[in-house]
């Protein structure tokens, strides 16, 4: 079942080969982006001590998590950013000639080999940190990174899939989409506890952020949750994700369905 | 067996349009509207219609891209869009301006993905690649990435790669758009024998009426989203009178340069009265019969018998009244 979408894949992988100097410098570039990211953080702890109650080391675990997991969903299902484009240009009608599904289809004729680099250097970042963290290790809290940067993936994964769909009703919709994406990525690296009011309402738990990085966080530095929530808060990710994808895939096939009824 | 059967095809738009400074007063198009169209294996049948008469809205409908607002349709026996994916595998599809190929690799990696995305058994792939090979004479390029192709190039493969999962059904829009002389010729040949073989059906949208004339045997004419004709090419021209012309040259002017027979009208006639031309309707004299007589009175120089066109019947066609709003495609 999966072979022609592997044989998609590995096309689009050479594809890219055949530009090595661009792969090369963007490689470089998401090195240099990283870099930056965290300096911003280790530059907010030269201001403050601790940030929302938090340690720079711990706070680095939670931006290792969101980024690792952000890359991952980034490197597998980010592509479908280009749905724009396709739906711009009418490409889309191309996709659907072909009998294979649209969402695995686009997923791998748009894979992005230089995305590879982004979750190496993300890995990176969240095994440096989570040494300096000082995590008291237990089988459980080994799966618990695993599950949370799974589940965390899907999550971003749903969310990318969910702004990607915007575009079959508004084609000019990438700022918006970049803002839930590439922003949610941003404050997810972030303690809940520096969000207030609404905006962290809406943002932690109506969009399901805070349960990608910051409870899987306590939970492996066995600290309580200022915000009152139980320690278990931790394993609900898999659940959170779950539900987001269920929402994205039902947008999609709207998406679709409504592509369908009015054309390119 | 009827491989396309459409009724009461209808598919319309809402497009908003400008009413005053930021109002948008929204109105439903039918961009198609209420086509009836029945294909059987192996016809040849060419769409054809002025730009934003309907011709890729149906043939979209058709392939499972989109959704009718009305009608039934079912094309090799299954409903595209809800069945989309296993009528892709029935059907093969070129759009002239929407390419089927990898970009950045060699032709012949294009053809060998699309092995595993149609699953053809691996035998029937490489004898379906034998014949485009040599009838497309794509060994020239096969190692070329696609992006360095030529336009008619590029054409020639996308071709193939409609072809290489041996589809029931070749839709083709408007496939020799842009292309150069020689190259155009390739592709009608190539389909021309395709079509012959009989059991791929060919369903193409065009502008070319070089194609028409080479590809198909029954034309569908679409104008407003209606069919407005539906037969072969002689009984288009039949029906929008289209005449077969006769062209004398004389060597003296006559004086009664119009013989009076039935079916003969005199078209036109050149200042110095040395070249007439005749028109025929086909239901009086032939041609034949005409120069016989103009013999008896005249002397002929040169004469010469002139086909009827279908660029003036299409274009008389076309001419008949356009309404202001119309989606493009």
């Amino acid at each position: 079942m999966a072979d022609p979408y592997l044989r998609l894949l590995g096309a689009q992988a050479r594809s890219q080969t055949t530009y090595r100097t661009s792969f090369a410098i963007d490689l470089l570039g998401n090195l240099a982006t990283l870099g930056a990211d965290l300096l911003g953080v280790l530059i907010l702890f030269r201001i403050t001590p601790s940030l929302g109650g938090f340690s720079v080391a711990e706070v680095f675990v939670m931006v290792g998590l969101t980024a690792l997991a952000f890359a991952l969903a980034d490197m597998t299902v980010g592509n479908v950013e280009r749905m724009r484009l396709y739906v711009r240009t009418g490409l889309f009608d191309a996709v659907l000639i072909r009998p294979l599904r649209v969402l695995p289809q686009l997923v791998a004729v748009d894979f992005q080999l230089r995305r590879v680099g982004r979750t190496v250097y993300a890995a990176v970042v969240l095994v440096v940190a989570l040494r300096f963290a000082h995590v008291d290790w237990t089988p459980a809290r080994v799966a618990l990174v695993a599950v949370a940067l799974v589940a965390g993936a899907v999550l971003f994964g749903a969310v990318f899939v969910a702004t990607a769909t915007v575009a079959f009703w508004w084609v000019e919709s990438g700022e918006v989409a970049n803002a839930l994406t590439y922003g949610g990525r941003d404050l997810t690296g972030y303690p809940m506890t520096i969000y207030s009011g609404w905006f962290r309402r809406v943002f932690a738990y109506g969009l399901g952020f805070a349960f990608i990085a910051y409870y899987p966080t306590l939970l492996l530095l066995d600290r309580p949750d200022p915000l009152g929530l139980p320690a278990a808060t931790g394993w609900a990710i898999p659940a959170v994700a779950g539900v987001a994808v269920l929402l994205a895939s039902a947008l999609w096939r709207f998406g679709v369905r409504r592509y369908r009824s009015t054309g390119s | 067996m009827t491989v396309i059967e459409a009724r009461g095809l209808r598919k319309d738009f809402t497009v908003r349009i400008k009413a005053g400074r930021l109002r948008r007063t929204r109105k439903r198009v039918s961009a198609v509207d209420g086509v009836d169209l029945v294909v059987e294996r192996g016809e040849m049948l060419g769409y054809i219609g002025p730009n934003g008469a309907g011709k890729s809205t149906t043939l979209k409908m058709l392939t499972g891209v989109l959704m009718p607002s009305a009608g039934t349709v079912r094309v090799c026996g299954f409903t595209p869009v809800p069945q989309r994916t296993r009528l892709a595998r029935r059907i093969g599809v070129v759009f002239g301006q929407r390419s089927q190929l990898w970009w950045d690799l060699p032709l012949r990696e294009s053809f060998a993905l699309l092995r595993h995305i149609y699953r053809v058994p691996p035998d029937d792939h490489a004898a379906r690649l034998r014949e485009c090979r040599s009838l497309l004479d794509l060994d020239g390029f096969l190692n070329t990435p696609v992006r360095q192709l030529s336009l008619g190039q590029r054409m020639r493969g996308e071709l193939t790669a409609a072809l290489l999962h041996g589809p029931e059904v070749l839709f083709l829009d408007e496939p020799t758009i842009g292309l150069d002389v020689v190259s155009k010729q390739a592709v009608r040949g190539f389909l021309a024998a395709q079509g012959q073989k009989g059991d791929t059906t060919l369903v193409l949208t065009t502008h070319d009426l070089a194609d028409i004339e080479r590809l198909a045997r029954r034309l569908v004419v679409i104008d407003h989203g209606r069919v407005v004709h539906d037969g072969t090419l002689e009984s288009l021209h039949a029906r929008y009178g289209s005449r077969r012309k006769v062209v004398v040259d004389l060597l003296d002017p006559i004086a009664q340069p119009d013989p009076g027979l039935p079916g003969v009208t005199l078209a036109e006639e050149s200042a110095d009265g040395l070249r007439l031309t005749y028109a025929l309707d086909g239901s009086g004299v032939t041609a034949g019969e005409l120069v016989a007589r103009l013999a008896t009175t005249a002397s002929l120089r040169d004469l010469a018998v002139v086909e009827p066109s279908i660029e003036e019947v299409v274009t008389r066609l076309y001419a008949s009244g356009r309404p202001d709003v119309r989606g493009e495609g």
